[in-house]
């Protein structure tokens, strides 16, 4: 035997690996990734591959259904809706994805400052969380647009901060575990600082279920953005999104169905192949987790 | 029981407080200030709010005089609809908002256990990946594209179902009420799922079965109590997405409930009716909270005797 057939033999899988090999079994998470690869391309190259410019009008047009020059139709204003749908997923997307990252910091930070410190601080910390939970944040947040304007900034800052606290819970109950576990005492026997065993030992650790988690946040978050468009409270013209777009839609739906059907089925898209995704990586990475 | 529930009542003060808290002093961080003299704003409507809120006081006593107003049940006057009360505004859009939420909650409830039992029935098959597939479909489509798309198919092409109003003309509470429990029902669905098919791998559903009881009676007697405890957990969560949900539906349907009033009030900058209505809105999802927490230790007898024990 040479000693790289020796190396195959003894390398083994690693959890990642191993969750890939799960992952690629189902097809349908499979699937969600690479709409979301390719919606997310599309989002990052859209002032180049758009076909028509973001505030071109074409008033002679009106609005037409979907044809050769236009795809997805024009809207009253003769724009073109393949266009607006691309610039509105921008937006859409970077809502999605920067107040995940926003949840994503907080809860892990509190989540693991909680569930390490233990004893009086974890539960302080998670008392707030509690009370936290039993907010109805969603009329906070149209309290917060409607106090301090639709801005979207705040929109990112507000949306983040409802979502973070279940990433907390959940980071805190694994880091529980962690702690107790021997590596860690290894660790603090080596005379490592507690921010190190945090950063380099217990984070790490929680990576499985955070990523699960984070997946199954993000369309989630878009839901709350579209939500709030929808009612006029989010993003505010000469920006856009899906959920304004589909509010222009509604208005109008009867004469000219297409601008209503093609936004809401680009939402709808995407919100499934996250949901997918999220479910397969779930069963990838944390085969014990049940599927509610 | 009783001790629990007290307990749980307890815990519920800190969190309205909270609320209280948080949307008194945002609404007074507003730029500008709502109660500040340069708004225009009715010059009744600004005697009132300076008589009701003390304006001329410290802002700490005008905090303490609303939390009392509150324990009273005294909302204050509309910021924007000189000579009415924000409790009025809430008494006139209130049950119509009441009758929309329970019928969709029915809609959920019964829609979604009966899809989430029969698919753990069967599980892998096509009896499993249909009823799944649809409630997968419900969880992204929201209800502001879920409720046009069933207007504009059958208010409109079919023409079978009136399109907004609320109890003018037979039918027009149907599509609300779907629009807004589709959503639930799919989470239902596969909870209930879930919960059933952990239920049916128990040792006392095989107890059951060995004693040669009908397949029915095991389902329906034996597992189904089991099998909906997470759906009942689900039910707090789930009563405050649907007061955030009549937002949309009472908007897309025109009713005149609370959550068009308080979209409106939003939008018009009513301060005090957005105040009262969070504050309203809070309360609900509290009592409701603690009512979905109690009903499940009822029904779980586990949970029950642990609480009695501790």
């Amino acid at each position: 035997m040479t000693e790289q057939q020796l190396k195959q033999f003894t390398a083994g899988t690693s959890l990642w690996q191993d969750a890939w090999l799960r992952l690629r079994k189902n097809h349908l998470a499979l699937f969600g990734l690479l709409v979301l690869v390719t919606m997310v391309i599309i989002a990052i190259l859209t002032p180049w591959i758009a076909p028509y410019g973001y505030e071109e009008q074409n008033l002679i047009l009106g609005a037409s259904p979907p044809s050769a020059e236009h795809w997805l139709g024009t809207d009253i204003f003769g724009r073109d809706m393949l266009t607006r749908i691309f610039y509105g997923g921008r937006v859409s997307l970077m809502v999605g994805f920067i107040a995940t990252g926003v949840a994503l910091l907080i809860g892990v930070l509190w989540g693991t400052i909680a569930g390490y410190l233990g004893g009086r601080v974890d539960m302080v910390m998670m008392r707030l969380v509690d009370i936290l939970y039993a907010l109805p944040f969603m009329i906070f947040i149209i309290l917060l647009m409607v106090v301090f304007g639709r801005n979207i900034l705040l929109l990112f800052l507000a949306i983040g901060a409802v979502e973070w606290l279940t990433m907390a819970r959940i980071v805190r109950g694994q880091v529980q575990n962690l702690r107790k576990q021997e590596f860690v005492e290894a660790a603090y026997s080596l005379g490592l600082s507690r921010w190190t065993i945090i950063r380099r030992h217990l984070i790490p650790n929680t990576l499985g279920p955070v990523i699960v988690y984070t997946t199954l946040t993000i369309p989630s978050v878009m839901l709350l953005e579209a939500f709030l468009s929808f009612l006029g409270l989010g993003i505010q013209p000469p920006q856009s999104s899906w959920g304004l777009l589909i509010n222009y839609g509604v208005e109008t739906m009867e004469e000219y169905p297409w601008l209503l059907i093609f936004p809401g089925l680009a939402l709808s898209i995407t919100l499934f192949a996250l949901n997918f995704l999220g479910d397969g990586l779930r069963d990838a990475l944390d085969p014990k987790a049940s599927k509610d | 029981m009783s001790k629990f529930i007290f307990s749980r009542l307890l815990q519920a003060i800190p969190v309205l407080l909270v609320v209280v808290t948080a949307t008194f002093f945002l609404v007074r961080a507003a730029p500008g200030g709502p109660f500040s003299e340069e708004k225009a704003v009715p010059p009744e409507v600004l005697k009132a709010l300076e008589l009701k809120y003390n304006l001329n006081l410290p802002v700490w006593q005008q905090y303490t005089h609303y939390l009392g107003d509150l324990l009273r049940g005294d909302f204050g006057p509309s910021f924007k609809y000189p000579g009415r009360s924000v409790n009025e505004l809430i008494a006139s859009g209130f049950p119509a908002t009441a009758e929309l939420g329970f019928y969709a909650l029915l809609v959920a409830i019964l829609i979604g256990s009966c899809a989430g039992v029969f698919a753990a029935l069967k599980p892998n098959s096509p009896q499993d990946y249909i009823p799944m597939s649809a409630a997968m479909l419900g969880i992204c489509m929201p209800s502001f594209l879920m409720g046009p798309l069933l207007v504009l198919i059958f208010g409109i092409w079919l023409d079978w179902l009136p399109i907004s109003g609320w109890g003018d003309i037979p039918g027009d509470k149907i599509l609300p009420a779907i629009t807004l429990g589709s959503g639930y029902a799919a989470y239902i669905a596969r909870l209930s799922r879930g919960g059933m098919l952990e239920v049916m791998s128990q040792d006392y559903i095989r107890t059951a079965r060995a004693k040669g009881l009908p397949e029915r009676v095991v389902v329906l007697k034996h597992a189904l109590r089991g099998g909906l405890i997470p759906v009942v957990a689900f039910l707090g969560p789930a009563f405050a997405g649907l007061l955030s949900g009549s937002f949309v539906v009472e908007t897309i349907f025109q009713i005149p409930g609370l959550g068009r009033f308080f979209v409106q009030a939003a939008f018009n900058r009513d301060y005090t009716m957005v105040m009262g209505s969070t504050v309203f809105f809070a309360t609900l999802i509290v009592l409701f909270n603690l009512l979905s927490d109690v009903i499940a230790v009822w029904i779980n007898p586990r949970l029950r005797s642990q609480v009695q024990g501790g």
